[in-house]
């Protein structure tokens, strides 16, 4: 084996872009690893770990550019190297738009702009926003680890400027029928969602698509916008836009549960609302404790979608539409499957409030479940790489996308994990989502499949049956093709469901020895 | 919900978005498949020198 390196000064690269390199100079022949990372300390850990160290690594800054690889031999390493120019060309985005390189220009460039996506390393992400809010401007912030002082400092500062900030860790929007960050497409129509983090909004939009309604504005606060910290800032000034919003006519609220200060000051704005409101607090043990006046609770992101549906229209959503298919029949052929030692669902999720929901929906079927982003009352693993018992692990945390992209891109450590819980003999049921949608990856399935399969085959080696149960969370209307993502998976003999409530719903029953 | 206007969201959700992007280039690629207007920044991080001026002006302004 021979190894090699490339530091380049001053060339910033996303990581998004940088694991499209990494992955077309893996596929060469020849070639047993490649990585292309900025000299960040946490990549130059990453590189060290995986054997790639050097002194130029270890001098690179995060401005750098860093291409390591190792091959079968050095003439390899060198052929792959000689032009690192090549791997990096990237086609022009706008014909005859000048390159701009910073906001101000971007701005005078543009000066009707009125919102301000920011996916740029959480390190320098408020300052870019702060920016963007004092020249008027809204902000969707995609990036992670801000710090929740930042963020409301940050809200303070939009909210006395009458704008918005959608974030930290804002994944979704769609205004007035346009998809920000990862959205799916759904069809215009008078439910405006206002909802936390990122899946939680795209399963409900996309499921009030295919009940046939359709959504004004979804607007995404990032995952703290409801904890006393932050106050709600963003979903509160939502709620009253969403209010005075003549295309809105049902309001719908997807969230963990508030804060007990927050809840206060949301259940008096909400007593005082003139448009129905449904809310979706996930977590909670029972509703009870947040019955706000004339409020639509609902239990699941289903359930408020077909409330929020029959709200809007006046008449009953297409249950079956979402409702299970032949769910009895499905659960017991199964279930007959299955041997006595098969015991655990192991959850790998891209979605955090897909894990998030599932968790509710097993703790529900009285299930104990253990997460590394687990329901409140519920186990945390103690190493989040080791399943116990049942275990829903959501891929999306820091921890696991530290350096690399989203599991929602790229799926080889979801691919890892899937073919460890194979392994184990206790695994019974292997629950998956799948999220379509602008940005996420182009098949989301195609990259998952080979990976299922080899599961499914470990354990058959080990005289097991390994049920694989999947939600696609998207619409008909996503690039991706819904439908044929589905076939694909039901060709490899994967239960698929509409909805990841109701996926989460058979797993669990699978294992629970209930009936559908 | 009588709070006071949210100006700059009422205008964004009433005219639809015209975006500027800094980071990923993909979100502004799927923005232009969308007929959304949208300038796309070649963002890169301030030098290390730029960085420590940049936050003593922070502290300033």
């Amino acid at each position: 084996m021979a190894t090699g390196y490339v530091v380049r000064e001053n060339r910033y690269y996303d990581s998004v872009f940088l694991m499209q390199v990494a992955k077309r100079i893996s596929n060469e022949t020849g070639v047993d690893e490649a990585a292309a990372l900025m000299g960040t300390l946490n990549n130059k850990q990453l590189l060290a770990d995986i054997g790639f160290e050097d002194p130029s690594i270890r001098a690179a800054t995060p401005s750098d550019l860093v291409i390591a690889i190792r091959a079968a031999d050095q003439d390899t390493v060198e052929r792959i190297l000689v032009n690192v120019e090549r791997w990096l060309a990237r086609p022009e985005m706008v014909a005859g738009r000048r390159a701009v390189r910073t906001l101000d220009q971007a701005l005078e460039s543009q000066p009707q702009t009125n919102l301000v996506v920011i996916s740029v390393p959480g390190t320098y992400a408020p300052r870019e926003t702060r920016q963007a809010l004092e020249r008027g401007r809204n902000v969707f912030l995609f990036s992670s680890n801000v710090s929740v002082e930042d963020e409301l400092r940050l809200k303070q500062l939009a909210h006395e400027r009458g704008l918005i900030l959608m974030g930290p860790d804002c994944g979704t929007a769609i205004i007035g029928g346009r998809g920000i960050g990862f959205a799916n497409v759904v069809r215009s129509g008078p439910i405006g969602a206002i909802g936390a983090a990122g899946t939680g909004l795209q399963e409900f939009t996309s499921l009030v698509h295919q009940l046939g309604s359709g959504v004004s504005h979804a607007i995404g606060t990032g995952g703290r916008d409801l904890s006393d910290s932050v106050g709600g800032l963003t979903t509160l000034d939502a709620l009253s836009q969403f209010e005075a919003d003549p295309s809105t006519k049902v309001i719908a609220l997807v969230s963990k549960p508030p804060g007990p200060a927050t809840l206060a000051q949301l259940r008096e704005i909400l007593s005082r609302a003139s448009k129905p409101v449904v809310a979706c607090f996930l977590g909670l043990e029972s509703n009870v404790d947040v019955q706000i006046g004339s409020l639509h609770l609902a239990r699941t992101i289903d359930e408020a979608a077909e409330i929020a549906t029959r709200l809007a229209t006046g008449a009953d959503p297409k249950v079956s539409s979402l409702g299970p298919t032949n769910a009895e029949h499905r659960l017991e052929a199964e279930r007959v499957k299955l041997g006595r030692e098969q015991k655990f669902v192991r959850g790998v999720f891209a979605g955090g409030t897909l894990c998030y929901q599932a968790q509710q929906v097993m703790r529900d079927l009285g299930l104990a479940v253990s997460s590394n982003a687990p329901l409140a009352g519920m186990a945390a693993l103690d190493d989040p790489n080791d399943s116990r018992g049942h275990t829903l692990v959501d891929m999306g945390d820091d921890l696991f996308t530290r350096s690399r992209p989203h599991p929602m891109i790229d799926a080889t450590l979801r691919n890892e994990r899937i073919l460890k819980e194979a392994s184990d003999p206790e695994a019974s049921v292997l629950l998956l989502d799948f999220v379509l949608g602008y940005n996420a990856s182009s098949d989301p399935v195609g990259d998952m499949l080979g990976a299922i399969n080899e599961a499914k085959s470990i354990a058959e080696d080990d005289g097991r049956h390994l049920s694989v149960v999947a939600s696609i969370c998207g619409t008909d209307d996503d690039p991706q093709d819904r439908k044929s993502q589905i076939e694909l998976l039901e060709s490899a003999g994967i239960l698929v469901f509409p909805s990841n409530a109701q996926a989460a719903q058979l797993a669990g029953l699978l294992v629970s020895g209930l009936t559908a | 919900m009588s709070d006071p206007v949210v100006s700059g969201l009422k205008q964004l959700l009433s005219e639809g978005p015209v975006a500027v992007n800094l980071g990923l280039r993909e979100f502004a690629e799927s923005l232009q498949i969308q007929d959304v207007e949208v300038v796309h920044v070649e963002w890169s991080p301030p030098a290390e020198g730029d960085e420590k001026v940049g936050e003593l002006l922070d502290r300033l302004i």
